[in-house]
Formats: structure tokens, C-alpha cells, sequence
């Protein structure tokens, strides 16, 4: 129930954000939210030592139209993403998924940059940004660095950053189809996703199919081909590892990712 | 560390460990117990309250990512003892049995309200969706806030 | 106008709307100022021995009072001698089956407490209990019930099986060799939480002898004596006050053994304690419930008529048997139901395994009871192949035929099933839903309808004898004090309590004060559990309004100098006078002065015959969505018929939150453990409690059918709900996909389950 001691300190600029992560080393977290962290500090596990608290870097939430894409400030709170109009225009398959996002109190505090940092396949935004083709921008004391998502998830709760690393921007290029459409399969509204399915005109991503969010690449293959929406969805569970746990099967997500991916590309076409 | 919140309008400084919870804080610094721990997994909103006027849990803040910020209670919201149109609707459409998960459940509504002023009663039962009742069934809990939704506009 | 019947709004909601609630963690008070925190260390494992404790690691943190064990304990007196045989009341079994306070030398469920951590604060508990240090050498695992019948593993050598209680169930057979039909089925009645929103709370504090303990409890007067019994002391040097409770749903009756422990250490220690379990905690160390597998058969003939119904009962105690057979002995008496069955066999075994044990919980027994006869009578009516609800319909007990004795001992008092059942279907608009039923399946929608029926009969106040206290006492300002045996935490008492005063004595509310749950100011009393406390806690509240009345009219007659005959009270005005003369009129505050001492007075109890018998009907509409098999609730319609209605807006509450949590048995919920005894779901965060958007509004209709046993001609309504919600969502899932081949789905009815089900009988109709 409570986190074991640490030593807080708050960064009033991304710079001394990275300067005091250098300084504590492994013995540090990033504390953007806290809606990822904190609970695990909770059920102690994990216990930093020290905790640098993101919150006051308010020049990191921002939602910008940049013509050829749209940039997110990493701490940009869910909520916000959620009740963008400009995302709703723009991008609202984003803004849709963030509204899916565990509850309104959890909303108002979590940061797509966190989530995205946390990396737990079984969140939604993830998967989205997959979809999205996004470009993750972060910096450390040796300056800035452009990851595209698809190099960034590596598995269960592992990205590409760098210990100390900041992620600041998230840059998402406006899709060229118009049609989007986000399946999450759960048992309860609050729950994270059993399944969950990402589509951007024929980009199509997967949720909790695996140890990272995955490009449900033989679908796209099909698409390509010619195949019908629900024919191209009989490849979903290629090329994926679902877990079994006490919500659902391997076999029955893999059954899920079939019926959803045909369901999120039958109304992806009609928003077309 | 030293922390400085301001709670129902009051401001409150206090020299707390650096781990202390947001809800602790209120329970055992600022002595108001309205607000409950339910859980410990940021799962049942009973420590919801408002932090800049937006509903939080509680238990997933740290006092001193609260400091410098305003923080309201459900003690917070009723002025010169009439209550908000939320407790009120509460009382009227007898929205509360055992009373634990109610402070919490008040003010999820009172932010729901704020952000969206007419829910239909879909949208009350999902936003509720962070709010767990074991007495009420939500029946009346959501009546009470499509009730209190007819009274704030 | 009397006030009885009306809805009035509860006069509990401002306080706790406008300051909360003060549950125990709440309490502020003097004597614990200067508390101490206790922090339970839980055992991780579920079957080991104890092979050593260190707490020298955790004695050096700062702010560490002490760590005690059962090392500790030698200042209690050892259990008295028992043969650990059931003697048919609700009390732990001891012999064999005894359950240590905290782990002796073997530990037999994660979650089983080994050791107690003081510390100045709560922070520093937690810290300081990580690092205990307790060495367990694992042992083999005891899971579920038919593991434990099998007697491989034994969780008490001693005892010499895992069986501690068997009414073996009869088999003769022969009424069901005379029936055209027989069924027979394997029904899993699942583990759940009770997961009250305020978990286990105490504080204790022994100052000049005296110990108080605060407890979240649903009785303070027996929670005393359980305490002065454990621990060794008279009554009266114990004080137990029960404040504000967040729920109890029959685990918080009495005090359990955590709380005994945290008395015991406050005396031991000498210093005033608080203690708050994390929810985690809670998910593991309070009683859970249900958690039966049952084996049913059910005979009959063609024309729908049941000859014959056996119900075969293997109860999962858990480690510890807190409540002797309880449970699954109210499972076989209820185990007929509402249906004139011929022939009814009910037999039970209960069996211990290494995970929580298993207390009350809304229902307690009878909800198990009445979803296996509801699935029986689906099953029998789905093999001959007629509606579920004529079915039900050709075999209810007939209304002439009250007071029923029941083939298993149940006298059941007033019924009206036939009423009820039409009510519900009429309501539920039943055969425009068959209509749209019919409509999906021919158009093969992949979202089919599902339409699920339950009637139920249910036992409430199933001690009767016991009775319930309750004293009035009036003064000289005109106010009225009751002081009941009742221990309401959400039910809404001190508004009906306050009404019955009102409608007797013409005492407005607002003049009323109830109080419960404080024994220095309630000696006697029993408690709120079994649906009991409106027919006798409200009954007793009666009878000492008639008292009151009776001793005022003596106090008027003489201020009036009238006959006592001639004496009325006006209730619209609460004014005694002489009847026919308003002159006279006299004030209550006027006639209580009048008494020596300046109040009037009476303390009573009141006792009942027998049980009453609420009943009713729930009609489920639900969607099966086919290609995933996620189901969502329509519609829930009930009939909950506990006699006559004294607030509406109070029984519809305990309706509507009976009817989620038996929701939540059907389609969510259900506690887990993987194959080495550790629990899966011990957090809100995997275990599926249910929300808000997972539930329809619910449609309640009326019916009041009064009892002769109280002179309220009320029953209970608490369970009710509970009970006949669990069996109509249960078989609306299983209607939905049946005519895919699906006969029956165990709960919860999850997706996984749903779609499994769909995808065998798909299989097995293929063949």
C-alpha cells in the first residue's frame, strides 16, 4: 500500500530533468503521472530511490499542428489528448484511444509520454502510435535522438531508452486513409484490454498479443493483396505470442484478434 | 520534505516523508477523514477528490507532487451548510447506504459535471467506471447524478 | 396519515454526505491519541511448516514498538477440549480443526497471519513487516473441493481426513426410476469476495482495566462476548463500540480472529493500537464466500410435473471452519425451493483446502440453494422441452397451502410464487421478448437474446429465537432516544426506526435520535445479519413504543385526573389528552416530566416464533454477443416480496444492491488460485468487481404479502435480492446461445466461458 522511502525532487526544466538523472543513476525514476509508477511503488515492485517528478514541465504538454504531422509534448495528459480538437479532426483514432485509457481520475493525470515509457503491452496508446507510424523524440545529456516507434517497444516493459533518457515529443504524421477504427475487448469498462485492435486506414496494431505492441503485418499483407476485410482478418494471430492468463487463453485472444480485426476494418472502411 | 497544499481553501504546510500519499496527507495531516482508502491498486475511487478542480485518485498522488496545487474534499463543498447540488441529489435520490465509497463517488460527479453537464445515463455509468459501490448497485448513484445534472445547468 | 409505507429520505445521508462517514480508521478520540499501528506479517505460501522466525532485522528499524508471535500468546488460556464434531451452531469447530490466532507451527493459507508488527506509525509497519523474516518449508497443496474429499493431503493430520462435516446426501433411487425424465448436472457455485468498500478496522485500548476495542462489526454485544471469551475476561471489562461501517454482507459478524489478536496485544502490550488491512490484505484474509460444487438431479414426467430432486453438496471450507456447517446445511434446507416437489434428497460434506476460509456472505447458504434448483428446473424444462416459466408455474407451492412444511424441515409462513412469477414476466413484457428472441434466431444475428427466470423462496431471520433489544426513552424536552440491538452499516436503520417511533407516538423525526453498536450504552443485543433486523430489531422498537405509550397514558391519567380509557394520544400531533376535551392537551415533554426521573422508559426484546420466508421472481434479459461471447445485461426485472414495505426508498436500495452483487456472481466475479495455492485475484485490479457501466438499471415491481409472525407483518429484504438474481442472469446467458446446443455454462459467465461453451457444442452438434 505504501511506496518504500525515497528521496523526491522536482525538475523545473527537461535540462535539469536529464542533469539530475545523470546525477542519480540507476537509483532514479522519472515520475511523469504516476499513474504507472506509483502503483507499482505501491505493491513495492519497484522501489526507486530517488524519484524525479515531471509534473511542473508544463512546456511539455502541448498538442501543435505542424503541417505534415501533429506533435504531442510527452507529459500531454490523456485527458487532453482525449478532448483535443484538433485531434479530433486530425488524428482521432488518438484521441478516441486516449478516452479509453483506465478511468477520468486516471485521465486527468496519466501522460501518453508515460504510458509510452511504461510500456506495458496491454495498454492502449502504444499500439495506437504503431498504427500511426509515430516518431518518439527524446533527449539525454548528450542531446536529442528520433525514434521511430517501430524500433522502440523491445519487450515486456522494455523500450530503446536509455537510463536517464527524457522521452519530450511524440510526432504523428497525419494518416494519408481517413478511416480508423479502436476495438479494446474487455470484460469490464475499467479493465485493460484483453484484446485490442488499432486501425489507420490499412495500418493495423494489435493489443496484448504479445510481449510489445505488434504491427499485425500478415493482415496488412492480405489487405495489400486485395483480400476482403474479413479474409485479411483471418491472419490476425500470425506472427503474435498471446499469453494466457486468468482473464483469457492464447487460443481465445488469438480467436478475439480474428473477430476484432475484421470488425475494426469493416468500420475503419465505413469512416473512409 | 516540506509540502504546502491548499485544502478546501485553507493553506497547509507540513514537514512530511517524501512517499506520503495524497490521501494520507489529507486523513492524518489536514485531518479530514471524509476521504477513504479502498484499495490499493488505484482501482475503486473512494479516495477521489479534486486537484486544480479535476478529479484524482488520491492514493496515486504524492503529497508533494500536490504542493503548490489546491486540493478539494467533499468536506470542501457544501457552503454555509447548504449542501453542493450533488450531495443533495445524493440525499434525495438515496444515493448512499454504508456512506464509504461516497465522498469519493460526490466528487467523481462533481468533476463529470463540470466536463460534461448533461451526461446521458451511459455516459454517467462510464464515467463512474473508476468508482466502486458494493451497497447501492449504482442504481441510485446514477439517478442522483442525472438529477443533480438537471439542478447545476 | 400514518408515516408507514411512505418514502421518506434517510435522516443518516447529511452527516455523511457533508463530513463522512467515521469509520473506525476515522474515529479520533483521547484514549488513541498515543496509538501504536499494528501491522499484520501474512503467510505467502499456502501450505507450509514453520521452521523458524526472525524479526531481529526488523526490531532494529526505527519506530518499532515490538513483533509478537504465538510465542507471545501465554497469557491466554489454551482452547477447551472438543472432539472438533459440528454441534450445529455457527461457531468455529475446535479439536482437530482448531484455527491458532496467529500460525503455531504450521501455516495453512496465504494470508494466514504468523506475527504482529508495532510501530509508532503506519508507514513504518509496513516497512518494518517486509522484513520479518519467516522460514516456511512448503507443503503439498490441498485446491478445491473434490481434491480435498479425496484425502491424498491432509491439511490436519490429527483429524485424520479433510472431512470435518458429512450429512451424506441419500441415494435412493427409486423416485427417479418412476419419473419419464431425468436430469442430471455438475454445477460449480463459485469462490467469491465479499469486498466490502471499508475492510477490517480495529483499535483497542485498555486504560484503568477497562478495554475498549473499536471494531467495523455488524454486532458489538456478541463481538464482546467473543472477546471476553478469547481472551479470557468478564463482559463488563470490555467495551466494544461499533462506529460508521462500510459495509459487512455477514463477513464482519462479530470479531474475527485478527481482531482478537489486536486486543490481545493492546492488554499485552499496554499500549493502545490501531489497525487498518490494505485491500490486498483483505482479498486474502477476510472470509470469502460460496465456493460449492454440487451435483443435481432432477426427476419428473413429460407434462412438466417434478417428482424428484437430489442435491449433493461438497462445501470448500477453506483452512479454517469459523462457522461450523452453516452454509451448506442452509443449502439443503432451502434446497427446494418455492416447487411441491414429492421427493427432495439434500445431503452435504464439507471439506477444508489450503485458501481463505469461507464465512457468510450475502445469502449465506441460500443463494447456492436456489441457483441450483433454478438450473435444475431450466435443464429438466430444456429436456422436455416446454418454457421455463410454465414449467416453474405447474410446480410452485399453492397459495392455500401456507404454512408449508417443507420435505427438508423449513416451515415456510405466507407465499404467493404464482402472483409473483406473472408480475415479473408481465413486467418484463416476456413474450414480446420470446417474440424477439425467436426474430434474432431466425435472422442468425450474432447478438442473441437471452431471457433467464429464478423464483426463490429464502429463510430470514433464521434465529428467531434470538430475538433483538431495543429501549425508548423519552425526557422531559420532548425527545426520543432509541437504543437498538441493531447494527445497521448502510441499511438505513435510525430512518426506520425513527419512523416506527414517529407513526406510534406522534414524536416527529427530527426529535429522534437512534443510537446502535456502543455495548456500554446497549448491554444486550444481537446484531444485523440474516435479513433480521427490520422484523425484529424493528419488531422490538415496536413493542417498546407500545410500553412507552402504555406508561405515558398512565402519566397523563393522573395529570388529567381521567381514567386511563378515556386518555388517548394524538400521533398527527403527538398531544395526549382526554378524549373528545383538546383542552387537555399535554405534551410528551410535559408527561415525561411527570415520571420520577424525568424520562419514560422501556427496554425490551423481542422474540419470533419462526422464520419468515420472503419470495419473489427475477427476470433477466441479457445479450450474448456469439463471436466473442462477451455478455451484457438489458434488463433486470424483479419481484422481491419480504411482506410488507415500511420505506420504499430503503427496500428498493437493498433490492437494487443485492441485485449487483448477485450480477456479480453470474458474469464476473470469482476468486482464483493457480495450482500452488497462491491467489490470483488479491487485488481490485484482477479481481472483477463489479462497476457501474457493467449494469442496467433495474425495474422493481411491488408485491407485499405480509407475514402473521411480527405485528409488523414484515420479513427480511436484505439477501433477497442477492438471491434471486444470481440464478435468472445465469440461465438468460445459457438461453441465449441454447439453441446452438449450449445446456449449460458454470459462473461466472465470462467471456472466455461463454464462447467456450458456444464453440464445444458447435463441435459436438457438427459430430
Amino acid at each position: 500500500m505504501i511506496p518504500s522511502s525515497f528521496t523526491y525532487k522536482r525538475a523545473s526544466s527537461a535540462e535539469e530533468a536529464c542533469d539530475l538523472a545523470a546525477e542519480y543513476g540507476e537509483d532514479a525514476k522519472y515520475l511523469a503521472g504516476g499513474h504507472s509508477l506509483l502503483p507499482l511503488m505501491k505493491l513495492r515492485l519497484a522501489a526507486p530511490e530517488v524519484i524525479i517528478d515531471l509534473g511542473g514541465l508544463r512546456d511539455l504538454s502541448y498538442l501543435t499542428d505542424q503541417g505534415s504531422h501533429i506533435a504531442i509534448g510527452a507529459l500531454t495528459r490523456h485527458h487532453d489528448v482525449e478532448h483535443s480538437d484538433l485531434l479530433a479532426r486530425e488524428l482521432p483514432l488518438l484521441a478516441h484511444a486516449a478516452g479509453q485509457v483506465g478511468d477520468p481520475q486516471i485521465r486527468h493525470r496519466g501522460t501518453i509520454g508515460g504510458s509510452v515509457a511504461h510500456a506495458d503491452p496491454a495498454s492502449d496508446l502504444p499500439a495506437v502510435l504503431l498504427a500511426l507510424d509515430a516518431t518518439l523524440v527524446a533527449r539525454g545529456t548528450d542531446g536529442a535522438r528520433e525514434i521511430p516507434v517501430g524500433e522502440f517497444f523491445q519487450g515486456l516493459f522494455e523500450t530503446v531508452l536509455e537510463p536517464g533518457e527524457l522521452l519530450t515529443e511524440i510526432r504523428v504524421p497525419k494518416p494519408a486513409a481517413a478511416g480508423w477504427s479502436f476495438q479494446k475487448f474487455t470484460q469490464r469498462a475499467i479493465d485493460w484490454a484483453i484484446v485490442g485492435v488499432a486501425v489507420q486506414g490499412n495500418q493495423v496494431a494489435l493489443v496484448n498479443m504479445g510481449g510489445t505492441p505488434l504491427r499485425a503485418a500478415a493482415v496488412e499483407a492480405a489487405l495489400a493483396d486485395g483480400a476482403s476485410p474479413a479474409d485479411a482478418a483471418a491472419h490476425a494471430a500470425e506472427g503474435t505470442s498471446a499469453a494466457s492468463d486468468i482473464r483469457a487463453t492464447r487460443e481465445y485472444r488469438e480467436h478475439l484478434a480474428r473477430v476484432l480485426v475484421s470488425r475494426a476494418l469493416t468500420e475503419s472502411a465505413s469512416r473512409a | 520534505m516540506k509540502v504546502d497544499l491548499t485544502v478546501n481553501g485553507k493553506e497547509i504546510t507540513a514537514d512530511v516523508e517524501d512517499r506520503m500519499l495524497l490521501v494520507h496527507f489529507l486523513r492524518d495531516v489536514a485531518d479530514l477523514t471524509a476521504t477513504n482508502v479502498g484499495c490499493d491498486t488505484t482501482s475503486c475511487g473512494a479516495c477521489t477528490v479534486l486537484l486544480d478542480g479535476e478529479s484524482v485518485k488520491s492514493c496515486t498522488v504524492l503529497a508533494a507532487q500536490a504542493s503548490g496545487h489546491e486540493v478539494t474534499t467533499v468536506e470542501g463543498l457544501a457552503s454555509d451548510g447548504t449542501m453542493h447540488p450533488v450531495q443533495q441529489a445524493f440525499h434525495e435520490q438515496h444515493g448512499l447506504q454504508c456512506g464509504f465509497c461516497t465522498p469519493g463517488m460526490v466528487m467523481a460527479i462533481v468533476s463529470l459535471l463540470k466536463e460534461n453537464p448533461h451526461p446521458n445515463e451511459e455516459q454517467v455509468r462510464t464515467g463512474l467506471e473508476g468508482n466502486l459501490c458494493r451497497c447501492t448497485g449504482y442504481h441510485n448513484i446514477v439517478r442522483a447524478a442525472l438529477a443533480a445534472s438537471e439542478v447545476s445547468s | 396519515m400514518s408515516i408507514m409505507g411512505t418514502r421518506v429520505i434517510r435522516t443518516e445521508d447529511p452527516r455523511l454526505l457533508t463530513a463522512g462517514g467515521v469509520y473506525v480508521d476515522d474515529v479520533r478520540t483521547p484514549e488513541l491519541n498515543a496509538a501504536a499501528r499494528l501491522t499484520f506479517v501474512r503467510s505467502p505460501v499456502a501450505h507450509a511448516r514453520i521452521t523458524g522466525i526472525d524479526a531481529s532485522e526488523a526490531l532494529s528499524e526505527p519506530g518499532v514498538v515490538a513483533v509478537l508471535t504465538v510465542a507471545d500468546m501465554d497469557d491466554l488460556a489454551p482452547p477447551p477440549p472438543s472432539s472438533g464434531e459440528w454441534d450445529g451452531s455457527p461457531a468455529p469447530l475446535g479439536g482437530p480443526w482448531a484455527e491458532p490466532l496467529l500460525a503455531i507451527d504450521t501455516v495453512r493459507f496465504v494470508g494466514e497471519p504468523v506475527a504482529v508488527v508495532i510501530t509508532d506509525n503506519r508507514y513504518q509497519g509496513e516497512d518494518a513487516a517486509d522484513l520479518v523474516a519467516v522460514d516456511y518449508e512448503p507443503l503439498p497443496v490441498v485446491l478445491g473441493p473434490a481434491a480435498a474429499v479425496a484425502d491424498e493431503i491432509l491439511l490436519f493430520p490429527a483429524a485424520g481426513t479433510n472431512v470435518a462435516i458429512a450429512n451424506p446426501v441419500p441415494t435412493d433411487d427409486a423416485p427417479f426410476d418412476a419419473c419419464d425424465v431425468v436430469v442430471e448436472q455438475d454445477i460449480v457455485n463459485q469462490r467469491v469476495a465479499c469486498l466490502p468498500m471499508e475492510g477490517r478496522a480495529t483499535a483497542a485500548s485498555l486504560e484503568n482495566g477497562k478495554l475498549t476495542v473499536w471494531a467495523s462489526s455488524q454486532n458489538a454485544q456478541v463481538s464482546r462476548f467473543i472477546l471476553a471469551g478469547a481472551l479470557g475476561m468478564a463482559p463488563d471489562q470490555i467495551r466494544v463500540v461499533v462506529p460508521d461501517v462500510g459495509g459487512g454482507f455477514g463477513a464482519k459478524i462479530g470479531v474475527d480472529r485478527d481482531t482478537i489478536t489486536i486486543a490481545w496485544a493492546a492488554r499485552k502490550l499496554g499500549r493502545a493500537l490501531r489497525w487498518a488491512e490494505t485491500r490486498s490484505e483483505n482479498l486474502v484474509a477476510m472470509t470469502q464466500g460460496r465456493a460449492q460444487l454440487q451435483h443435481i438431479k432432477i426427476g419428473g414426467s413429460r407434462d412438466g410435473r417434478i417428482l424428484a430432486y437430489r442435491i449433493d453438496v461438497i462445501q470448500d471450507a477453506g483452512a479454517y471452519q469459523r462457522i461450523g456447517g452453516l452454509l451448506p446445511f442452509l443449502t439443503c434446507l432451502m434446497a427446494p425451493g418455492v416447487y411441491d416437489i414429492p421427493d427432495v434428497q439434500a445431503g452435504f460434506r464439507q471439506a477444508v483446502t489450503n485458501t481463505t476460509p469461507i464465512g457468510a456472505y450475502r445469502g449465506a447458504g441460500r443463494p447456492e440453494a436456489t441457483a441450483a434448483i433454478e438450473r435444475a428446473l431450466d435443464l429438466f424444462a430444456a429436456e422436455i422441452g416446454m418454457d421455463p416459466a410454465e414449467v416453474r408455474r405447474r410446480n410452485f407451492i399453492a397459495p392455500d397451502k401456507f404454512p408449508f412444511q417443507t420435505k427438508t424441515g423449513a416451515m415456510y409462513d405466507t407465499g404467493r410464487y404464482a402472483e409473483a412469477l406473472d408480475k415479473a414476466l408481465a413486467v418484463a413484457g416476456y413474450d414480446q421478448l420470446r417474440e424477439e428472441q425467436r426474430r434474432r434466431r431466425a435472422s442468425g444475428d450474432p447478438r442473441q437474446l437471452g431471457i433467464g427466470v429464478s423464483s426463490y423462496v429464502e429463510i430470514t431471520a433464521p434465529d428467531p429465537d434470538a430475538g433483538e433489544t431495543a429501549k425508548i426513552e423519552v425526557t422531559d424536552n420532548g425527545s426520543a432516544t432509541v437504543y437498538t440491538g441493531s447494527s445497521a452499516h448502510g441499511q438505513g436503520h435510525h430512518t426506520a426506526w425513527a419512523m416506527l417511533v414517529q407513526d406510534e407516538l406522534g414524536i416527529p423525526m427530527d426529535q429522534i435520535t437512534v443510537i446502535h453498536g456502543d455495548t456500554d450504552l446497549i448491554p444486550a443485543g444481537v446484531g444485523t445479519y440474516g435479513s433480521r433486523s427490520l422484523q425484529l430489531g424493528g419488531s422490538a422498537v415496536h413493542k417498546a413504543a407500545l410500553e412507552v405509550k402504555d406508561e405515558a397514558r398512565h402519566h397523563a391519567a393522573t395529570m388529567l385526573e381521567a381514567a386511563e380509557a378515556d386518555v388517548v394520544l394524538d400521533t398527527s400531533t403527538g398531544l395526549w389528552q382526554v378524549r373528545g376535551d383538546p383542552d387537555t392537551a399535554l405534551s410528551w415533554a410535559q408527561v415525561a416530566g411527570h415520571s420520577s426521573g424525568g424520562s419514560l422508559i422501556a427496554d425490551v426484546s423481542f422474540v419470533q416464533e419462526r422464520p419468515t420466508f420472503p419470495f419473489g421472481t427475477h427476470v433477466s434479459v441479457v445479450e450474448v454477443d456469439t463471436e466473442t461471447g462477451q455478455v451484457k445485461m438489458l434488463r433486470h426485472v424483479t419481484v422481491d416480496d419480504a411482506g410488507t414495505v415500511l420505506n420504499p426508498v430503503l427496500t428498493e436500495g437493498q433490492r437494487h444492491g443485492g441485485i449487483a452483487q448477485g450480477a456479480a456472481q453470474a458474469l464476473l466475479e470469482e476468486v482464483l488460485y493457480d495450482a500452488d495455492g497462491n491467489p490470483l485475484t488479491s487485488t481490485l485490479a484482477d479481481y472483477a468487481a463489479v462497476s457501474a457501466p457493467d449494469l442496467p438499471s433495474f425495474e422493481l415491481a411491488d408485491s407485499q404479502t405480509p407475514t402473521d409472525l411480527n405485528p409488523l407483518g414484515v420479513k427480511g429484504i436484505g439477501e433477497a435480492g442477492t438471491i434471486g438474481s444470481t440464478p435468472a442472469i445465469q440461465n438468460a446467458v445459457v438461453d441465449a446461445v441454447s439453441h446452438l446446443g449450449v445446456r449449460h455454462i458454470d459462473m461466472p459467465a465470462t467471456p472466455q466461458r461463454v464462447w467456450t461453451a458456444i464453440t464445444e457444442a458447435r463441435k459436438a452438434s457438427n459430430q
